[in-house]
């Protein structure tokens, strides 16, 4: 069972609710943080099952956050961490994907009110999974419509690749989209080749799919 | 050569206009200020003016010498007041053109340029005679001797370009607080409209929901998933309105993550380049965030874009940014508000912009911001190179020695023959008596041009800046 988890957030109020929920949901907080420098030392030393993060920190208030999970993730590479912020940037997604090991989650704030989700995407990151807000895939479904290689892909399999991201499992993304479980099977394996990703562990072929999703027209 | 001497002449020739000039001039003057014909006044200061401009453009073209306009701005219209008068000093007027012409006569005869004008006018004649021959000979010299009298008196003053800059100074204030003002009434509206009704909805449901939990659960807590929607919307909106006011990743990443992160965001195929040592001050990062924000939306929205290149780096303290897009080109600036409202932005920090939009395109945008960056990026240009500084060093720290004991004291030993025998360490009495005399001259000299070269490197070096800072003392006859 994948349950330490470690919180940094600056602000004592949510830090509590959060220590709060978490703890009702069966985890165990190893620690609670609240700066980008303390953040960094119990990524290294503690190795949290998962690490929920909020990207403006202090001392500097800017993405001290951000910076200290990228860091650990560079010391111990798949090291899960769900990161939490006010707003969300495609640049910061890219940055957090861009070693492509997958467990990594960044998601609003707001996501919070929904306990029953945000647990869950807890979870999913925990176990190595992908979740990316859905703000974050709205804005890169705006900016990147018409490039290769997502122009290939037919609207409905767009929404399935977008379910993808947002990190749900097929069985979600079946009764989300109103499919059967064989059709959204079909879809993926569809998307999959589509972007030429060849045949492996599906759940690491669902990242790589995120990240050409991410990447698209690879800038 | 010839073409020179042709320019001679017609300079030459101009005397036929300003000798009637001057005789017109005396008779106005003495109109205008003997018998109270004041209206006289205005038209003739136009007259001399004009002829003063053709002669500035005149030098500014034949004689390399450049010569600005030098007149304080015109006034302004005059404003009516709440009640419809027009006031001037402690009188209302119920037209405007009393006061406009008290504005314009007070404008003309306070201006100290008017009168070197009319001084320019009395001497120039003689000028022009005393340089006839010159003319016809040494075409190329007297062209720039009239060039430098001409530049004498009717060259703008250190006052009034100083005057100039203030006018300036107060357009871009007024033009930044009314935009600063105007932004603030924005985010007042947006919150106003948005986040605090959100929040106002929402206290409302949670009133509903205590009313509701006891005796109707399913009703409550339909309205407690209402609640929550509303307060995700309410911070939807707050999101949006921080974003306008200063955005998130500019905040957290500075100039270049953040034209990254506007790049990722927009519908075109973005290059961003970027080469800058430091970030440049923050409200001048929010400036150009905003303009780059502008151009972008512009390029896709009018352009039909595909490519856009942005590129940001800096020469010395200034920050220059580049746009370009591979659209159709033809955007008019007069058209849309959006680059007159970067040009007004930009003014602010005494920056400018320039668009390069022809018809078929490309479009290129270029922006500068001096002295964006700081001090120490200043490039080499503003500091004394080493061996300029050893001199002034050397010439502020030794020039006492040759100029004081080797050279007046010693002056002053051999002068009254204090001492014969004492010698003491003057260099110059150990040499023989012939050359005594010589060598305490040439220490005098070479202290004299020690502390002249640790004086004027530095001020040479720095002319610009040394121009810049000084304060005009005498503005009639002081150059600028």
């Amino acid at each position: 069972m994948l349950n330490r988890v470690l919180i940094a957030e600056d602000l004592y109020l949510l830090r509590d609710g959060l220590v709060h929920l978490l703890q009702a949901h069966g985890f165990t907080v190893v620690g609670a943080v609240e700066s980008g420098p303390d953040l960094h030392q119990a990524l290294i030393e503690l190795r949290p099952d998962v690490s929920i993060v909020d990207v403006r920190l202090p001392p500097t208030f800017t993405d001290e956050g951000l910076q200290a999970a990228l860091a650990a993730r560079k010391v111990v590479p798949g090291l899960p961490i769900l990161v939490l912020s006010q707003h969300v940037e495609q640049l910061y997604a890219r940055e957090l994907l861009a070693d492509g090991s997958g467990a990594i989650g960044y998601l609003l704030k707001d996501r919070v009110f929904n306990a029953e989700q945000f647990i869950d995407a807890v979870r999913r990151v925990a176990e190595g999974g992908t979740m990316m807000d859905p703000e974050v895939i709205a804005k890169l479904l705006a900016s990147n419509a018409r490039h290769e290689p997502l122009g290939r892909l037919t609207p409905r399999e767009r929404e399935v690749l977008e379910a993808m991201a947002e990190g749900r499992s097929n069985a979600a993304i079946a009764q989300r989209l109103y499919l059967s479980d064989s059709a959204v099977a079909k879809h993926t394996a569809s998307i999959f080749a589509k972007l030429d990703l060849a045949p492996s562990d599906d759940d690491n072929r669902r990242v790589l799919a995120v990240l050409t999703y991410l990447n698209a027209a690879s800038r | 050569m010839l073409r020179k001497v042709g320019r001679g002449l017609v300079i030459l020739a101009m005397i036929t206009v300003e000798l009637p000039l001057i005789l017109a001039t005396a008779l106005t003057l003495i109109l205008a200020f003997g018998l109270g014909l004041v209206p006289l006044y205005p038209p003739l200061v136009r007259l001399v003016r004009r002829t003063a401009g053709v002669t500035r453009r005149q030098v500014t073209k034949w004689c390399g010498v450049e010569i600005e306009d030098p007149y304080l701005p015109p006034p302004p219209p005059p404003i009516p007041q709440a009640d419809g008068l027009y006031r001037y000093d402690r009188t209302l007027y119920k037209t405007p053109r009393i006061p406009m012409w008290n504005a314009r006569w007070k404008w003309m005869f306070a201006d100290p340029a008017t009168w070197r004008d009319f001084l320019w006018l009395l001497l120039d004649p003689l000028v022009k005679l005393a340089l006839a021959l010159p003319f016809l000979f040494l075409a190329p010299h007297a062209l720039h001797a009239y060039g430098k009298w001409a530049a004498f008196l009717l060259a703008p003053t250190a006052k009034s370009k100083l005057v100039g800059q203030v006018v300036r100074l107060n357009v871009v204030r007024s033009q930044a607080v009314d935009s600063q003002a105007a932004e603030m009434r924005r985010i007042e509206r947006d919150l106003h409209d948005g986040a605090q009704a959100r929040l106002v909805a929402l206290g409302l449901t949670l009133g509903a929901v205590d009313q509701l939990v006891d005796t109707n659960p399913v009703a409550a807590k339909a309205l407690l998933n209402k609640a929550m929607e509303t307060s995700s919307e309410a911070l939807a909106e707050l999101r949006r309105v921080v974003r306008g006011i200063h955005p998130p990743v500019l905040a957290e990443r500075g100039i270049g993550d953040a034209v990254r992160a506007l790049a990722l965001d927009s519908p075109l195929k973005v290059t961003v380049e970027l080469d800058l040592p430091h970030r440049p001050q923050p409200p001048v990062e929010a400036a150009i965030y905003f303009a780059v924000s502008e151009l972008l939306s512009n390029a896709a929205r009018h352009g039909s874009a595909d490519q856009v290149t942005i590129d940001i780096s800096h020469r010395g303290r200034m920050l220059c940014v580049t746009v370009m897009d591979d659209g159709l080109g033809g955007a008019d600036p007069s058209k849309g508000s959006g680059l007159r409202g970067i040009e007004r932005r930009l003014a602010a920090f005494d920056g400018v912009i320039a668009l390069m939009s022809p018809p078929g395109g490309p479009t290129t945008v270029s922006m500068s911001v001096p002295d964006a960056l700081p001090e120490e990026y200043a490039g080499g240009s503003s500091r004394l190179p080493r061996w300029k500084s050893a001199i002034v060093v050397v010439g502020w720290s030794l020039g006492w020695l040759p100029l004081f004991p080797q050279g007046v004291v010693a002056g002053v030993f051999k002068a009254f023959n204090i001492d014969e025998h004492e010698k003491a360490w003057f260099l110059a009495l150990y040499l023989s008596p012939p050359w005594q005399w010589p060598t305490i001259i040439l220490m005098m000299c070479l202290g004299v041009a020690m502390y002249g070269a640790a004086l004027y490197i530095p001020l040479q070096h720095s002319a610009e800046r040394w121009m810049a800072e000084a304060h005009p003392r005498r503005p009639w006859f002081e150059k600028c």
